[in-house]
């Protein structure tokens, strides 16, 4: 008897699909890479947004707590009064955290999006996951304009996150509720 | 062969069991709130793009070349995970998926599962298999979850549960978590939270789907809300992805024109909080064991037939059920299927592959072929013209009866029948006007009329805008 393998790629032959059409790709590949259209669409998610021009500064708010920090992230962010929580760290360990900073690999102006690619001042992605609390540092030279842009800066094969907003829901009555299991409070500080 | 699945056992045909849920006026009462809502936010999401139908029509292209080269990307997607040290795996049906899916977990011990929200695993009938075989999923998807613990069947393919209102949510959290709860949905939501944080934090394994899987790099990308993929998908030691194996996208390029469309047309959002991306493992990120499961279970036969394989471009994006005036009166279950509305009625009659099969050759007829399904699809799927030929199939199979099941279908779905006629008249017929103003003949059940009596000219008013102003 054939495999499942041999049987499926064979009965996929038979179907004699003819081949496709040459994909046309007429729709928008650019669009404006701006602080402000970022910012403002970050917000609609209901996430908090600064525009700043310095991280340490910022950072005082977090006096007192217990936050997890890669351990790549510039040496300026880690302020005094601050418990930072460095890896090797357990799921326990993260899920008690306070919150969570890190950096990005791109953010899109267009949908409001910020991806993680595990790379500099990133960490796992269980980092941005557990604590309740995610506050991101985005410079402004990290935004793309578009989906398209951004996708074409982006490493496929490194582990991806892309994050619009806190976690939310719209299961019940299709209406959008946000907090449910990843971070319930997202802040993005934009570094310009 | 075992019977597919996707069609539930014992399910009465759709005239049937719509006669039913039409008596059951929370339950349209309940759908009619959820899909007039994502409606209008669907319709905002999408008039702000000015090149939408640019991306329509590079989706159905890109699908479209994915349909005509599958065997030869299908290859290339399991060189590309097999280098990235992930395991791919073949199932010819449901019941072999179901079979490898169990020995996987149970090389891991693994006596409970996380699940995330997935069609495939649904269309397969895995939880049940699992059970049977002493493996018990877990349900993390809100709605999958009220699904689960309603023991209850799913109803819509993005939001299984839309069938129940708040405080039906309440009642079900109540009995089932022991806890006292409000019906407020940020309430609900925070029950669930607490009720499955335990569960991520400790189960060894999960079971994932995917929207999409990227051929030329071995990249799986699932898209999400709550962050309850999130928490399968990099958590547990062990992930199972299912997937069917039209899932595919040759390029990662490919993907900025779906991370465009599938958002804007389910969730009616500028994008989906959030979107996982995986290649293979990750040494010191997420699962160390990946297995990826390729499913066919019907799309082989599917992919044959030069007009119903189209159906395959779906990426499960529900805009057809949240637009279809069908589905809202009669809601998801009376298809019968995991896959209900417009889709459903087009993919589970072609997916079960028999058209003898009383309740599934019903389907193609649980529709008024006002077209409105084709006018959201995101890529392009032409399901009236599926629905037709589909009806001519099931008459050659059964006979001349099948203009009676057609009628008693969908006629009593409206409050009267001359409405009905109506509808018909001013959306269907519409169709196959011909340039000149004149019809000349109609695909089946049409062509009945055209060769029996002249057809009136169908009014300027179309059936969406007579559905806009007499629905309800
Ligand atoms: S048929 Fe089109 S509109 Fe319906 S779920 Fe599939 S992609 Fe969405």
């Amino acid at each position: 008897m054939a495999s499942a393998r041999e049987e499926i790629l064979a009965r996929i032959k038979a179907a004699r699909v003819p081949p496709a059409a040459p994909v046309v790709r007429g729709y928008n590949r650019q669009g404006p890479s701006s602080v402000e259209l970022f910012a403002e669409r970050v917000a609609d998610y209901r996430a908090i947004v600064h525009t700043v021009s310095g991280v340490p500064e910022f950072l005082t708010s977090l006096r007192g707590k217990r936050i997890v920090a890669p351990a790549d992230v510039p040496a300026e962010w880690l302020v005094d009064g601050v418990t930072w929580l460095h890896e090797p760290l357990s799921i326990e360990e993260l899920d008690q955290a306070d919150g969570v900073l890190t950096g990005c690999a791109v953010a899109i102006a267009d949908t409001g999006t910020i991806v993680l690619d595990g790379g500099e001042a990133q960490g796992r992605r269980a980092l941005t996951l557990l604590p309740d609390y995610h506050l991101c540092v985005v410079r402004a030279d990290q935004i793309a304009g578009s989906v398209p842009e951004a996708l074409a800066r982006l490493e496929p094969t490194r582990p991806l996150t892309f994050i619009s907003g806190p976690s939310a829901t719209s299961d019940i009555e299709l209406n959008r509720v946000e907090g449910v299991h990843g971070p319930r409070t997202l802040e993005v500080l934009i570094v310009t | 062969m075992a019977r597919n699945p996707v069609t539930w056992l014992g399910s009465p045909t759709f005239p049937k069991a719509a006669h039913k849920a039409l008596a059951d006026t929370q339950l349209r009462q309940n759908l009619r709130k959820a899909t007039g809502t994502i409606r209008a936010r669907r319709a905002a999401a999408v008039a702000e793009m000015t090149d939408w139908e640019m991306l329509r029509v590079a989706g159905e292209q890109i699908k479209d070349d994915v349909l005509a080269r599958l065997d030869t990307l299908l290859v290339q997607l399991e060189e590309s995970v097999t280098a990235r040290g992930g395991v791919v795996h073949w199932a010819r049906d449901a019941e072999e998926a179901n079979r490898i899916v169990l020995d996987l977990c149970r090389a891991q011990n693994a006596a409970e599962v996380v699940k995330v929200k997935s069609m495939a695993t649904a269309e397969i009938g895995l939880n049940e298999a699992l059970e049977a075989g002493g493996v018990h999923a877990i349900e993390t998807d809100l709605a999958e979850l009220i699904v689960q613990l309603g023991d209850d069947r799913p109803s819509h393919i993005l939001v299984p549960a839309i069938h129940r209102n708040r405080s039906e949510i309440r009642e079900i959290f109540q009995r089932r978590m022991g806890v006292e709860v409000s019906d407020e949905p940020a309430d609900l939501a925070e029950a669930a939270r607490v009720y499955l944080r335990e569960k991520f934090l400790t189960t060894k394994v999960a079971i994932s789907g995917a929207n999409f899987a990227v051929a030329d790099t071995g990249s799986i990308v699932v898209l999400e809300s709550e962050g309850n993929g999130r928490m399968c998908l990099t958590l547990p030691e062990t992930l199972i992805t299912v997937m069917g194996i039209e899932k595919l996208v040759p390029t990662w390029q490919d993907l900025e024109v779906f991370l465009q469309l599938l958002p804007r047309s389910s969730t009616a959002e500028r994008m989906n909080p959030y979107t996982s991306v995986w290649t293979g493992v990750t040494p010191g990120d997420g699962p160390q064991q990946f297995h990826l499961v390729l499913i066919d279970n019907g799309r082989t036969q599917t992919l044959e037939d030069s007009i119903g394989r189209q159906a395959l471009r779906c990426i499960r994006c529900s805009a057809c059920l949240n637009v279809c005036p069908v589905y809202e009166r009669t809601g998801g279950q009376s298809y019968g299927s995991v896959y209900p509305g417009p889709i459903g009625a087009i993919l589970t009659p072609q997916l079960v592959g028999d058209m003898h099969d009383k309740q599934a050759a019903s389907l193609p007829f649980a529709s008024s072929l006002c077209g409105a399904c084709f006018e959201v699809c995101p890529v392009r799927i032409d399901i009236p013209s599926v629905l037709t030929h589909l009806r001519a199939e099931v008459v050659e199979a059964k006979g001349r009866t099948a203009e009676s099941v057609a009628m008693s279908a969908a006629a009593w779905i409206f409050a009267s029948a001359s409405r009905y006629e109506k509808a018909q008249k001013a959306g269907s017929l519409a169709r196959f006007l011909a340039k000149d103003g004149k019809i000349t003949s109609l695909p089946w059940p049409g062509s009945k009329w055209t060769s029996s009596r002249d057809v009136p000219a169908p009014p300027q008013e179309s059936f969406r805008t007579w559905w806009r102003k007499n629905r309800g």
